[in-house]
């Protein structure tokens, strides 16, 4: 049976993970290279990296960390923020990551999806996508809009439809990320993760919100997740990823046991 | 050394990766006389079935990788590689591949909307035989998966490993003679993952019963 995946989200600024709410706030918690070897040694599926800081500043993404990472761990990573065109993509992936993530790009150069997908292969292309609830569903029908540029500037998008629009342009996965939940650490954004993991076709990955264990638990079998992305909760260390799987594997969630 | 064939079908970083975390020097190349060289050949690969055939006819490496399997060099397939050492895939229209092992490759056609395909993440390998590629390494452990279509050997004697996705239980690993092949990719399967590549690297096909 496939696994649900479990992805610690590490946020880089300035070559420092930091993690802050509603990309506010930021508060430095380490160096990327070995918090993601520790989180590697303690059983996490997957790893994302967002340079938060990359696209704002106008420049690329750090490189030499993305090859830094790729020598310290053995499990997929994906890489997001400074990716602007195919080169970008390209020069991430050869330094090692399984995947790169765009966000606000593929919003404003949707065809951006088709070239990646095209010369690397769907596997490798993830949609980030930040969804804010709205209370207007004339603009929006499924009550939820795109939001850019780290939720500062609202697209008048359709969550559903941009999701189901990219899923044709050939993107292999999607990163739903609650603008609501974001930073909150009181749960996913269950309604929303559930409206785009129910009608596409590729895995979803829920974001913003987790807290403790019966978070996960509730969006792999309410909103059926194929995976979640957990971030304070650990960087904290108020939990450990070890407690977590036990927690799931309690509540009857498949879960990768062995690491 | 270590050959990793090189003939355009994906990104080879994580599989060099692999081999340096576990010691073994390997090296990434798409040169027949360097492949024929090697002690043990990895033939890896991501992305679609047809174009990855047209890449290696353009490099004249067809017959170099059968030339390495009438030698009996360890072999080891690895996704897209597992899939063309099989004889056809209905990728692409249909593609007729190596016949390197009997068998085909067919698309996940899920009964729901909940099995996605790709088929993606870690998903469990149930050994259906020992063999030595599994040495140490706990049954039902779990892989990383990247794939859309899956390998149907013509024989359950190819076999090594299974596993269930989207309604069927199909060959996560194979292998005959001096070929293994797994459709997950061990490069990016954690420790698990070297274990298994450290397995082949020790792995000596001579002493072992063909198994079909």
């Amino acid at each position: 049976m496939l696994t649900r995946r479990i992805i610690p989200c590490l946020d880089i600024h300035n070559k420092v993970v930091t993690k802050g709410v509603r990309f506010q706030n930021n508060v430095e918690l380490g160096d990327p290279v070995e918090m993601a070897a520790r989180y590697y040694e303690d059983g996490c599926d997957e790893l994302v990296f967002y340079d938060i800081t990359a696209s704002a500043e106008r420049r690329p993404i750090d490189i030499e960390m993305v090859r830094e990472v790729a020598k310290a761990v053995r499990i997929p990573f994906a890489v997001g923020g400074g990716i602007s065109n195919l080169q970008d993509m390209e020069r991430v992936l050869l330094a090692g990551a399984e995947k790169v993530s765009v966000n606000s790009l593929a919003v404003r150069n949707p065809a951006i999806i088709a070239e990646g997908s095209k010369a690397f292969g769907a596997q490798c292309i993830v949609l980030g996508m930040d969804p804010l609830a709205v209370e207007d569903r004339t603009r929006c029908p499924s009550g939820y809009e795109i939001t850019v540029r780290g939720f500062r500037e609202r697209t008048g998008m359709d969550a559903l439809e941009w999701a189901k629009r990219a899923v044709d342009l050939g993107v292999g996965e999607i990163v739903v990320n609650s603008v609501d939940a974001d930073g909150t650490r009181s749960g996913f954004e269950l309604a929303l993760t559930g409206l785009i993991a129910d009608n596409v076709s590729v895995p979803v990955v829920a974001s913003g919100g987790a807290g403790c264990s019966q978070h996960l638990v509730d969006v792999f079998t309410l909103a059926h997740a194929d995976a979640a992305i957990i971030a304070g909760m650990i960087h904290t260390g108020d939990t450990t990823i070890p407690a977590i799987k036990a927690d799931l594997v309690a509540a009857g969630i498949p879960i990768r046991r062995h690491w | 050394m270590i050959a990793i064939i090189d003939y355009r079908a994906g990104n080879l970083t994580s599989v060099k990766l692999a081999f340096d975390t576990i010691g073994r020097e390997a090296r990434i190349t798409s040169d027949p006389a360097c492949i024929l060289e090697a002690e043990r050949v990895i033939f890896p690969g991501v992305g679609a079935a047809g174009a990855a055939m047209r890449h290696l006819q353009a490099l004249d490496l067809a017959d170099t990788l059968r030339e390495v399997v009438r030698r009996g060099t360890p072999f080891l397939g690895i996704c897209l590689g597992t899939q063309i050492i099989l004889e056809h895939s209905e990728e692409d229209g249909g593609v007729d591949t190596l016949g390197l092992l009997p068998g085909r490759v067919v698309r996940f056609a899920p009964a729901n909307r909940y099995d996605k395909v790709p088929h993606m993440g870690w998903n469990r390998v149930h050994a259906r035989v020992p063999h030595p590629l599994f040495e140490g390494i706990a049954d039902e452990t779990e892989f990383y998966f990247v794939h859309s279509y899956y390998p149907v050997p013509t024989t359950d004697d190819c076999t090594l490993a299974t596993t269930g996705y989207a309604g069927v239980t199909f060959a996560s690993a194979l292998g005959r003679g001096s070929i293994v092949a797994t459709q997950f990719h061990p490069e990016k399967s954690g420790k698990a993952g070297l274990r298994l590549l450290e397995n082949f690297c020790r792995w000596q096909p001579a002493g072992e019963e063909p198994t079909c």
